[in-house]
């Protein structure tokens, strides 16, 4: 259950940044989260919504953009398809992960004075 | 202030962020790991389900080693210092980092639990991760290299469950292998199988804390480890800048 320590982490960011430009209050929340980054979205949404109570973010839906698992060779010969061997079909060097660990806090929609 | 018609209305304003939310215990890592660079301690992050063997593992190891080689665990325990009390009885400087409700330890609690260990003298301290195959593997705590414990035991599909933390994984032990002989139904040609879809680089080891096979393997892996430690992406990432000291501003014991 990290996703509460992941949400920690956030609302600290979020602060900062709403203390930065003295916002009253924060709209809206938008995080990339990749498929294989270890995070679980249902959870991660619960416990915003347990955080956000009576704080800045009191009336900020979190808008969560997931992205998708890319592997790629490191040679350039294109992606690589998961669920197979992680290897390059063409060079068999070991597969890149290309996208899909991120762990982002994108954007944030602020109520400023 | 609404600037269209002055009204004093307040705006809505987007701003843009593109932070890595770990960004925090990022830099707690980062910070670690130049103090082991620095004092040239190598650096286990010992990862796998509770009851997979990794206090055996380190049991065997130093039972192995023994003060040959300046040996040092920290175990993050939910609870107890059981597993501490039994590394130190196999010989080695071990102490526990209770943490708790926590799941997983992060770069700030090692950078705390350090303070308990003369880690600055060692040659290789090993971190005996929390019991758990999910959380472990997002924080970054500053070790040289990832190990995972799986025992024949928990099933040949693991990897397969777990993908993210078998994926960060340089090295898998594949523990309890005496038991092979009483479970006919378990390969390991197919847990290698299933590393080679989750591992880019499938690495793999089979050992018996009991009987001592493999541990001799293993203990080359680790020498192999402390002489030219692999350089992952978040090291290039962090060193990308040439190799400079940080400010440090704070004593360590
Ligand atoms: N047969 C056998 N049992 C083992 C081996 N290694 C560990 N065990 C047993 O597995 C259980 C859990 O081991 P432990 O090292 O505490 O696992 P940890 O929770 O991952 O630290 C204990 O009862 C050990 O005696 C092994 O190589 N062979
Ligand atoms: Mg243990
Ligand atoms: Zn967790
Ligand atoms: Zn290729
Ligand atoms: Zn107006
Ligand atoms: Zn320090």
């Amino acid at each position: 259950m990290h996703e509460y320590s992941i949400v920690q982490a956030m609302f600290d960011q979020i602060e900062a940044q709403a203390q930065a430009r003295h916002a009253i209050a924060v709209k809206r929340v938008f995080v990339r989260i990749g498929r294989s980054a270890g995070v679980d979205v249902r959870l991660l949404k619960t416990a915003y919504d347990t955080f956000r109570v009576r704080t800045i973010c009191d009336d900020a839906p979190l808008e969560v953009d997931e992205v998708p698992e890319v592997w790629t060779c490191p040679d350039g010969h294109g992606d690589i398809v998961p669920g197979g061997k992680l290897t390059c079909e063409t060079c068999g060097r070991p597969a890149r992960m290309a996208s899909g660990d991120e762990i982002i806090l994108e954007r944030l929609e602020l109520e400023v004075p | 202030m609404c600037d269209s018609c002055g009204c004093g209305d307040s705006d809505i304003v987007p701003v843009a962020v593109h932070e890595r939310i770990l960004a925090n215990n990022e830099r707690a890592a980062r910070h670690n790991r130049e103090q082991f660079h620095d004092h040239h301690v190598s650096v286990i992050n010992l990862m796998g389900s509770p009851g997979s063997g990794k206090t055996a593992v380190l049991e065997a190891t130093a039972r192995m080693l023994g003060p040959s080689k300046r040996l040092g665990v920290l175990v993050g325990d939910l609870a107890t210092d059981n597993d501490a009390r039994r590394v130190r009885a196999a010989g080695i400087v071990a102490e526990a980092i209770t943490t708790g409700s926590a799941c997983h330890l992060d770069a700030d609690m090692l950078h705390k639990g350090l303070q308990r260990i003369p880690w600055r003298e060692l040659d290789t301290l090993f971190i005996e991760n929390v019991g758990n195959l999910v959380c472990p593997a997002v924080y970054d705590l500053g070790q040289d290299v990832n190990v995972v414990a799986l025992s024949v035991t928990e099933g040949e599909d693991k990897p397969l469950k777990y993908p993210i933390i078998f994926r960060k994984a340089d090295l898998v032990l594949v523990t309890k292998i005496d038991l092979l002989k009483v479970l006919p139904d378990i390969s390991i040609a197919r847990i290698q199988e299933n590393l080679s879809m989750v591992m880019p680089t499938p690495v793999m080891i089979p050992v018996s804390a009991t009987t001592g096979e493999g541990i001799a393997e293993w203990v080359e892996w680790l020498g192999r480890i402390r002489q030219a430690p692999p350089v992952h992406v978040h090291e290039a990432e962090a060193h990308g800048h040439a190799h400079h000291h940080h400010a440090h501003d704070h004593t360590h014991p």
